[in-house]
């Protein structure tokens, strides 16, 4: 089963604080054990907010408002994609990835595969 | 609400932190069993701590930390059994902790690689190497083991326990082979994956859901060893091959469970992130320049199918000329009818005559239904529709499943229909 693990923004990312160096290795430990451990297939960072636009349709209008957007928390920081045989297990790989990088909420949710669509 | 059954929890995190916590036990302790009851007492450790103190906010980290006492633990009692460091120890203890310390934690990547290369040792047969790799590498419980490869669970179990014991009886210890000896050791586990990988992809539909789970533990096996090993192409040679035969797993079956062959797939529904990743390994091949072997150039082909968003859009010329190298080196009758196919289809169906008319001489392609269904329809693009007609009759014949006799059957009635009408 795949599922696509996102982490949300925290106050300082969309500040653009870098991650400090320890972070950064922190970060890459994980995505290499992740690896190690067969599960991750793949797996992105985005940028603060101020770097992006949101497309609204509303009643058929497009708006595109430029960033950044005020509520940082509720924004998108990253995924990763990851083959695993459950909910649970998606769930310990997103729990130990929270605890490294200081996530403060990561949303699992089980990626819509074909079988599903039968 | 809140998620905290403990015995499902725990069974989840044992699942996804066994295989590095018995990789690590392995190297601490050096064989398999004592590193097994030690992980059992981590195990049973956490129950009782966890029942009492609620599930800890990093239970990964607990049971490494457990397991990792536990075993330095172990050592210290062998160690002043013998008698060997107790004098040692009470001179200058600081080296001694130093010592264990670094020896304990050593490098993940290459526990796992100690296990892997452990279980998949070529004095095992290629049974107990893939039941054994399951169970340890991939944190399989025996009676999944059991379920995927359709045996008795008490099969398995017994595989297991024998598997353990002729590594014993060998004095097989945890070790990384050297540089001389890796090529043959990475070569057995590469066979293993593909193996496990096959027993999965070759299912028959019945029971193709639960078999589809060896050709997802399979991939993790790639991928954990692609991971290990980053610059041998071979390696990353058999992932990329799975990946993007995986890529396949839905198209290759209709709706009625039979087989769709490759030409006639919907290509929509062909797994792109598979695929995607497929192709990126064949790339990361190329940039490394070594001499492709087997695994390397049969995934080159299977990308060449990858790349091809239309049947017709297949390179078969490149095909047909990686089929040239793989003859060369890993020369076998079924090799050479695909290269028939390809060129063929590359060059014409005569020049694919050329190289189908010697394997029917073949003693190992005698009963072999591919090759005349091969053959006739190789005559059947030249014209040959009577000779054609023979191939397809004698295919029918050999074929042992009822579908492939009756298209078989449907072909060479159809090629009777031309010869009369051109007659």
């Amino acid at each position: 089963m795949r599922y696509m693990v996102m982490h949300y923004q925290t106050q300082a990312m969309e500040d653009g604080v870098l991650p400090t160096p320890e972070m950064q290795a922190a970060i890459g430990q994980y995505m290499q054990e992740s690896a190690m451990a067969g599960v991750l297939l793949s797996g992105e960072g985005v940028a603060p907010s101020s770097a992006g636009a949101r497309v609204e349709v509303t009643d058929g209008r497009v708006r595109v408002i430029d960033g950044p957007y005020a509520e940082a928390k509720e924004l998108i920081a990253g995924f990763a994609i990851l083959e695993v045989r459950s909910l649970a297990e998606a769930v310990e790989h997103a729990r130990k990835f929270a605890l490294l990088v200081g996530a403060e909420r990561i949303d699992v949710r089980r990626v819509i595969e074909y079988s599903d669509l039968q | 609400m809140e998620a905290t059954d403990l015995p499902a929890t725990l069974a989840t995190v044992w699942r996804v932190e066994s295989p590095r916590i018995i990789a690590r036990l392995v190297r601490l302790v050096g064989d398999i069993d004592t590193a097994e009851e030690l992980a059992q007492d981590t195990f049973v450790a956490a129950i009782e701590k966890w029942r009492r103190e609620g599930i800890p906010n990093n239970p990964a980290a607990w049971l490494n930390t457990t397991a990792r006492f536990l075993a330095v633990d172990l050592i210290r009692r062998r160690d002043t059994q013998r008698g060997k460091y107790q004098q040692v120890a009470a001179t200058i203890p600081r080296t001694t902790e130093l010592d264990i310390g670094q020896i304990v934690d050593g490098d993940l990547a290459d526990d796992l690689l100690g296990l892997i290369f452990m279980s998949c040792h070529p004095v095992l047969s290629p049974d107990a190497r893939s039941a054994l790799t399951l169970k340890l590498v991939c944190g399989l419980n025996t009676g999944d083991v059991a379920r995927a490869f359709l045996v008795p669970e008490p099969t398995i179990a017994q595989r297991i326990v024998r598997a353990k014991r002729t590594l014993a009886a060998a004095n097989i210890r945890f070790e990384l082979p050297g540089p001389t000896e890796r090529p043959a050791r990475l070569d057995a586990v590469r066979e293993v994956i593909y193996l496990v990988f096959n027993e999965g992809y070759s299912a028959t539909s019945g029971d193709r859901w639960i078999r589809n789970e060896l050709c997802d533990e399979a991939l993790r096996l790639g991928r954990m060893l692609a991971s290990l090993t980053p610059n041998d192409t071979e390696t990353l040679g058999l992932l990329a091959l799975i990946e993007i035969q995986a890529s396949r797993l839905v198209a290759r079956v209709g709706p009625h469970g039979e087989p769709v062959l490759l030409m006639d797939q919907d290509r929509t529904r062909w797994d792109r992130l598979l695929i995607r990743r497929g192709l990126a390994l064949n790339e990361r091949i190329d940039q490394l320049r070594g001499t492709a072997g087997p695994y390397a150039l049969q995934a080159a082909i299977a990308a060449c199918h990858a790349r091809a968003t239309r049947a017709a859009d297949t390179d078969w010329p490149r095909i047909a000329a990686l089929y040239d190298g793989l003859a060369q080196i890993a020369p076998s009758p079924v090799v050479e009818l695909n290269r028939a196919v390809a060129t063929g289809r590359a060059f014409g169906p005569q020049a694919g005559l050329g190289i189908v008319r010697p394997l029917f001489d073949h003693p190992a392609m005698r009963n072999y239904h591919l090759l005349p269904a091969v053959a006739g329809d190789l005559c059947c693009s030249a014209g040959d529709h009577d000779e054609a007609r023979q191939h397809f009759l004698r295919a029918a014949a050999l074929a042992t499943n009822g579908q492939e006799r009756a298209t078989m059957q449907q072909r060479a009635v159809q090629c009777a229909a031309h010869h009369v009408g051109s007659a």
